[in-house]
């Protein structure tokens, strides 16, 4: 089985995260860049399967030239190779353009299963998955919490809000996955070494056959036009409880009338 | 006036929330995406909150394959009416539904959408919340998904003219059944994104069986139930009930967060909340910053006395 991870490199979501103030897009230069979260569990369900049903694991990032800490990183938790696409004329492009340049490289690859994460934490639009099924014309199982391959035949358990839904799909198909699939294995030390020598093959736009007017900034169908920090909530009234904390808790829900 | 999509989200909050906010845009028409007989049945809701027509795009092949004939069959409206805005709900399927939408007409799209103003600039909070920004679709008309919870719905009674429109959907669009749909039982608590009061329990509350303290609370004031990610993925309490960045935004009156240290992660599913209370064993637990109410304290202690005064003044 030929398992595509798609990875994203984004601004370390524990941390202060800013937009650049000349074009309000997220700025990457200065930011303290991860994978996104999610998209570990991605790589760790493909793992998975390829553990159980043979195949191989290939990851595919659109970013700068600095995701490749983050390509690396990901290759040392156990992926075989991996696919960078880079180009200058790709920064700032908005979710839209971003999904077709990810479905240009998936294009004219041979894959049985494509896995994203469902959101990524720096604004993602957790549509990835359905944009690019939109886009190749190739089955979208979304929002998975499990996944099951038997032969061509794939079948997600997808989380909704009061439950969840069995969906079902022949390959080739993309899955999207919650961080609610599976907990992601720590790279060991042999994967740390072995993932230096794991070969990652670059890519420009003119590769994929895009110009550059298709992506980027200037194509981009949505922008931010202004943005601002929210106001800081002020910390409110602190009690230490020495014997009496439930009860002036209490008398606090009560001076607000929620008893 | 100008014709404004709205795609109704069943006959709920946000469906009204959506139907206020389109009536600020032009003239509200409702589009109702499903099986034959579902606009019928919300027609009269719609109608209060101020459509002035009622869309029935409906087949019953609509709700057995994933998003995607709905997607075909809205995307098939809008190129036939060309409304000037279309607000969908900001729920997963929402969202879904107007991504693939985005694709097919080569148009920009913004999710978790708080505000619209009549130029199509949105508000959006990013980064977990800590930045607000305002945002604009640059190419084709303002598509949009909106969060629940973004303002007071206000009922505006309308005629609701319901226009049946044929549904064809395409083989490319029922590539994913849906085999089996299943609710868990939630109990008698109210909707967790839709509650007045909120109080959830994080790792700190230690253990499955100890979540009943969390319960009692809560039932104590008619409140939802809620849980950090350290307390779902330790199994404590079942995921959908998960309240932050990749589980559910509330805003609700009161959120008491009990044994929680307050990740940002977490702080961006709960922190436009009107009023915060943190109970927590660590005065350094980042929680109490945005607390407006905070006891340094074991919360197996705090919430039964806090407990118990209550039931004595109601006595
Ligand atoms: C991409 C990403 C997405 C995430 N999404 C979410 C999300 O949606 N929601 C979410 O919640 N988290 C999310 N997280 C996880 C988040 O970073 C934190 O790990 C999580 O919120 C911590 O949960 P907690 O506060 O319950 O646990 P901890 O941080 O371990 O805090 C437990 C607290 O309980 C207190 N405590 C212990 N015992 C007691 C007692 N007896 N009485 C009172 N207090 C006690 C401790 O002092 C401590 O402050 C996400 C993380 C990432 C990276
Ligand atoms: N630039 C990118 N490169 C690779 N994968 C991406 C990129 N952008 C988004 N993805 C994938 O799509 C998922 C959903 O992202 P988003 O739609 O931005 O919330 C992510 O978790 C990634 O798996």
């Amino acid at each position: 089985m030929k398992i595509v991870v798609l990875v994203k490199q984004v601004p370390d979501s524990s941390l202060d995260r800013t937009l650049r103030s000349d074009d309000f897009t997220v700025d990457r230069e200065s930011a303290s860049n991860v994978i996104n979260e999610i998209d570990e569990n991605a790589i760790e369900a493909a793992l998975a399967l390829v553990e159980e049903h043979g195949g191989d694991v290939t990851l595919l990032t659109v970013g700068p030239d600095h995701a490749t800490e983050s390509i690396r990183k990901a290759l040392s938790m156990g992926p075989d190779a991996a696919i960078h696409v880079v180009d200058d004329a790709i920064a700032g492009s908005c979710a839209v353009t971003t999904s077709k340049v990810l479905a240009a490289a998936l294009a004219n690859r041979e894959y049985d299963l494509v896995l994203c994460g469902a959101e990524s934490t720096d604004g993602g639009v957790q549509v990835m998955a359905q944009m690019l099924g939109a886009r190749l014309g190739v089955a979208a199982l979304s929002g998975a919490r499990k996944i099951t391959v038997d032969g061509a035949n794939v079948t997600v358990e997808r989380q909704t809000d009061d439950g969840f839904q069995t969906l079902a799909a022949a390959t080739p198909a993309i899955v999207s996955v919650w961080d609610s699939a599976n907990t992601p294995r720590y790279p060991s030390l042999k994967g740390i070494m072995a993932a230096k020598r794991k070969p990652v093959e670059t890519l420009s736009l003119s590769d994929l056959g895009l110009s550059a007017d298709e992506v980027g900034a200037s194509a981009a169908t949505s922008a931010v036009v202004s943005a601002e920090p929210r106001p800081p909530r002020a910390a409110g009234q602190r009690v230490t409880d020495e014997g009496e904390g439930g009860v002036a808790l209490a008398q606090f829900l009560a001076s607000e009338k929620f008893v | 006036m100008t014709e404004v999509f709205v795609v109704a989200a069943g006959a709920n909050k946000l469906t009204y929330e959506m139907l206020t906010l389109a009536r600020s845009l032009g003239e509200p028409s409702a589009v109702v995406l499903g099986a034959p007989g579902t606009a019928a049945s919300i027609k009269d809701s719609l109608a209060e909150y101020g459509a002035a027509k009622v869309y029935a795009a409906e087949h019953a092949d609509l709700d057995a394959y994933l998003v995607a004939p709905k997607a075909e069959a809205l995307a098939a409206l809008i190129s036939e009416k060309s409304p000037a805005a279309v607000l969908l709900p900001s729920s997963q399927e929402g969202k879904e539904i107007a991504g693939r939408v985005a694709v097919a007409l080569d148009n920009g799209l913004l999710t978790d959408v708080s505000a619209l103003e009549a130029d199509g600039t949105a508000t959006q909070a990013v980064f977990a919340g800590a930045t607000v920004v305002k945002s604009k679709v640059t190419k084709g008309i303002p598509l949009v998904t909106v969060k629940a919870n973004s303002l007071t719905p206000q009922a505006a009674p309308a005629a609701a003219e319901l226009v049946e429109v044929p549904v064809a959907v395409s083989d490319a669009a029922k590539l994913v059944s849906i085999t089996d749909q299943v609710v868990e039982p939630k109990g008698d608590r109210p909707d967790l994104a839709e509650a007045n009061i909120v109080v959830s329990g994080g790792r700190g509350v230690g253990s499955a069986e100890q979540f009943s303290v969390i319960e009692e609370f809560a039932d104590l004031l008619g409140a939802a139930v809620g849980a950090s990610r350290a307390a779902t993925d330790s199994g404590f309490y079942p995921h959908k009930f998960q309240v932050g960045q990749t589980g559910t935004t509330v805003s609700p009156q009161l959120y008491l967060a009990a044994g929680i240290s307050g990740a940002i992660q977490h702080r961006a599913g709960m922190q436009t909340s009107k009023t915060i209370v943190a109970v927590n064993k660590d005065d350094g637990a980042p929680i109490f910053d945005i607390a407006d109410f905070g006891v340094v304290g074991d919360l197996f202690k705090v919430l039964p006395q806090a407990g118990d005064e209550i039931r004595k003044s109601r006595q």
